[in-house]
């Protein structure tokens, strides 16, 4: 292994003349590690955007009334919210880890397509610019909800529709070219003698994600057309008018938007998979159960999109086929959740950061999960069918779930990035205020939820007071927290005690066989049998 | 590594796989119509004129047929059903009208969508003749009684003793010109 890191340098020093300087490094870049960053970067700037639009939504909230803005307003910011949260800050921060950490886990020099990777990247920031911009013209932002259900988004809307449509479009086509880059580095570029079944479950989770992105994205990218010219060119296919129906755009639309939900939170499983057992100090308990359940979720999300739509007036067998289908999942996601549990069990763990908001993960999940069983039901969703009890339950899962697992990723491999170790004492302030408030945040909005209050409402009844001001209490604290964030990430690229090759000694995988911080280029020659096969070898 | 060697082939498959979804996402169209058609799903009725083809009156049973109207958002004509409800036997065929009266000071091609409500029950109802199957202009202030022909057919679910026929009028004008 040693030996290995001495000639990973020599090819570092061998290839720095390659490098660009200044912009044009990141604006030419088709480095994996260069994208990796680009794409997290952009992802934090999203989510710190995303984040400022739910702070206004939280103050105007803060009291019943409206205080600070207008309710047509209010409805730009939570759906525009949504889909920066969706598009600009969860999926490109995984697709940013995949880019940092594919090749470096299959034992790859970079991705498969590394031109159309700087493509895939920098159509983005159009793509968010265009969004963005509707808020500086005369019409205003989407405000149809992240949903853009028809006929809102067609016949009400409020002139948004074709930014909205086209940098939807942008989104999907960098998504695509994005997942594409992902199955094939995968099924083409693993170190000779890595075959599926040692990849490691994070590389599973991402190529079983990508065929998810390939199949359900051309369908986004086709309703959003079918809305375009429903807008602005005489179509009808969601016009009832016109002998369309607005109910297939529901069908359509959660055709795409239930796979996307697991887009969303299969690569948090693999994060959450790798971490587990290297501060369990454990082999991953289940490894190949893990790789079938992902696949089970996968599969069954084409199946359950509907209840999402128990209230359209479905018939009854239709209602009961999607109930089953959906609480099915429960199954496989209940196999992942014991198997971490599994690995945890009689560990000896340590609990650094990483490690932390794996276990919260875990934890704050499996509730979020839960509340998604009892949406499940038909008979109770009609209850809590667009009350607050949804928003609680898809920000578990999103929150609590998706972006824990990114800020665990982030601490795990930051000194992998970086090359220093990230200032502990600060690392676990941003994990304990984002806990607890992020809890303050979401949790009494299951009680708002059954209690009736309706979601996207810029005003509330008087007895839904006291919560909504917790809530936004919350809400600001865990937006204040993500400043300590930044503030460990700039610490540790500026400086800080030096990383070793391999930090955590219980981490297990190719990545940790290269120096930190990693060589720009790295298994330029493919790594040893002995480092694929990693250190629990003997237990297979 | 060998280079490049199979990536062309991968990304070509990748390619169609997404050329074929962005496909399927249109063919999901004319799909969830014949979904709809044959389960009856949403409670869409025949859009032409049916033919009666029941073999007999079942007078053992009755069903009442509720009439609503709604207009869509932006429409200022007055719609209502002459009668609010009937009671028919299977089979029976039956007459009835709706009144509407444009009150604007222009004129307005109205369209009137039909929807029934179980849905499931939709497909037992059918419509022999309807304006809804036509576009209804009307010069301002014009007033107009609309006719409906109707039988529910015998094979109506036993449980089903009450169905509700709903129409919703859209301004047209635009497309209509």
């Amino acid at each position: 292994m040693t030996t290995n890191i001495i000639e990973q340098e020599s090819h570092e020093e061998h290839h720095d003349d390659h490098k660009m300087t200044g912009i044009k490094r990141w604006l030419y870049t088709t480095n994996h590690k260069d994208i990796g960053t680009l794409y997290l970067w952009f992802a934090f700037i999203m989510f710190l955007t995303g984040g400022a639009f739910a702070m206004i939504i939280r103050a105007e909230l803060f009291q019943p009334g409206l205080q600070l803005i207008e309710p047509d307003f209010f409805n730009q910011l939570t759906t525009v919210h949504g889909l920066i949260m969706v598009f600009g800050a969860i999926m490109p921060a995984f697709t940013g880890f995949a880019n940092w950490m594919l090749p470096m886990m299959v034992g790859a020099p970079d991705m498969a397509l590394p031109r159309m990777n700087n493509w895939s990247f920098w159509i983005l920031p159009f793509a968010f610019a265009i969004l963005l911009s509707s808020f500086f013209m005369e019409s205003g932002a989407p405000n149809f909800g992240w949903t853009f259900y028809a006929p809102l988004s067609t016949t009400y809307s409020n002139g948004s529709t074709a930014f909205f449509v086209f940098a939807v479009h942008i989104m999907g086509i960098s998504s695509i070219m994005g997942a594409i880059n992902i199955v094939v580095t995968i099924m083409n570029m693993r170190a000779p003698g890595m075959t599926y079944m040692k990849m490691p479950l994070f590389v599973w989770t991402f190529f079983i994600t990508a065929y998810l992105l390939i199949a359900v994205m051309p369908v986004l990218a086709g309703v959003v057309t079918m809305l375009l010219t429903d807008t602005y060119f005489g179509t009808n296919f969601f016009n009832a008018a016109g002998g369309g129906d607005p109910v297939m755009f529901q069908h359509i639309f959660w055709f795409f938007g239930h796979p996307e939900v697991y887009i969303m939170i299969l690569p948090a499983f693999g994060i959450v998979s790798t971490i587990i057992p290297a501060f369990a100090r454990k082999r991953l308990f289940g490894y190949s159960s893990m790789v079938y359940a992902t696949a089970s979720i996968a599969i069954l999300s084409f199946i359950v999109w509907a209840h999402h739509m128990f209230t359209t007036g479905m018939p009854l067998f239709g209602e009961l086929f999607f109930m089953y289908c959906t609480m099915l999942i429960a199954v496989p996601t209940g196999v992942k959740v014991f198997n971490w549990v599994a690995t945890m069990w009689r560990g000896s763990i340590s609990f650094e950061t990483p490690m932390l908001f794996s276990i919260a993960f875990v934890i704050l999940f499996t509730i979020g999960g839960f509340s998604g069983l009892m949406l499940a039901m038909t008979p109770v969703d009609f209850q809590y069918h667009d009350t607050y009890f949804v928003v609680a339950h898809f920000h578990y899962v999103l929150v609590t779930g998706s972006l824990f697992s990114i800020f665990a990723g982030t601490y795990y491999w930051l000194p992998k990035w970086t090359g220093h170790m990230y200032h502990v004492g600060l690392s676990k302030w941003h994990f304990w205020c984002s806990l607890i408030s992020v809890n303050l945040l979401f949790f009494p909005m299951h009680f708002l939820g059954l209690a009736g209050m309706p979601r996207r409402i810029p005003d509330y009844a008087l007895q839904f007071a006291d919560f909504n001001q917790w809530v936004s209490i919350g809400g600001f604290a865990f937006g204040l927290s993500q400043f300590i964030f930044l503030a460990v990430i700039i610490k540790c690229i500026k400086g800080g005690e030096k990383a070793p090759a391999k930090p955590w000694d219980g981490a297990d995988g190719l990545e940790w066989t290269v120096a930190s911080p990693a060589p720009y280029h790295t298994f330029t020659t493919p790594p040893s049998q002995e480092d694929i096969d990693g250190k629990y070898k003997d237990d297979h | 590594m060998p280079e490049a060697i199979n990536h062309n082939k991968t990304v070509k498959k990748l390619a169609l796989v997404v050329i074929a979804m962005f496909g399927f996402g249109f063919a999901l169209v004319p799909l969830y119509d014949v979904f709809c058609d044959i389960t009856g799903l949403n409670g869409k009725t025949n859009d032409t004129a049916a033919s009666y083809n029941a073999s007999g009156i079942d007078e053992s049973r009755t069903v009442t047929v509720q009439f609503i109207t709604r207009n869509a958002k932006g429409i200022p004509w007055q719609f209502s059903p002459v009668i609010n409800s009937i009671d028919v036997h299977p089979g029976e065929i039956k007459f009835v009208k709706f009144y509407a009266k444009n009150k604007a000071q222009y004129n307005i091609v109205g369209q009137a969508v039909p929807s029934v409500s179980p849905g499931l029950a939709a497909n037992y109802f059918n419509k022999i003749e309807c304006f809804c199957f036509t576009n209804q202009p009307l010069k301002a202030g014009e007033e107009i009684e609309m006719g409906l022909q109707f039988y529910v057919d015998q094979d109506l679910p036993s449980e089903i003793n009450t169905l509700t026929l709903s129409y919703t009028l859209y301004d047209i004008s635009e497309n209509a010109s």
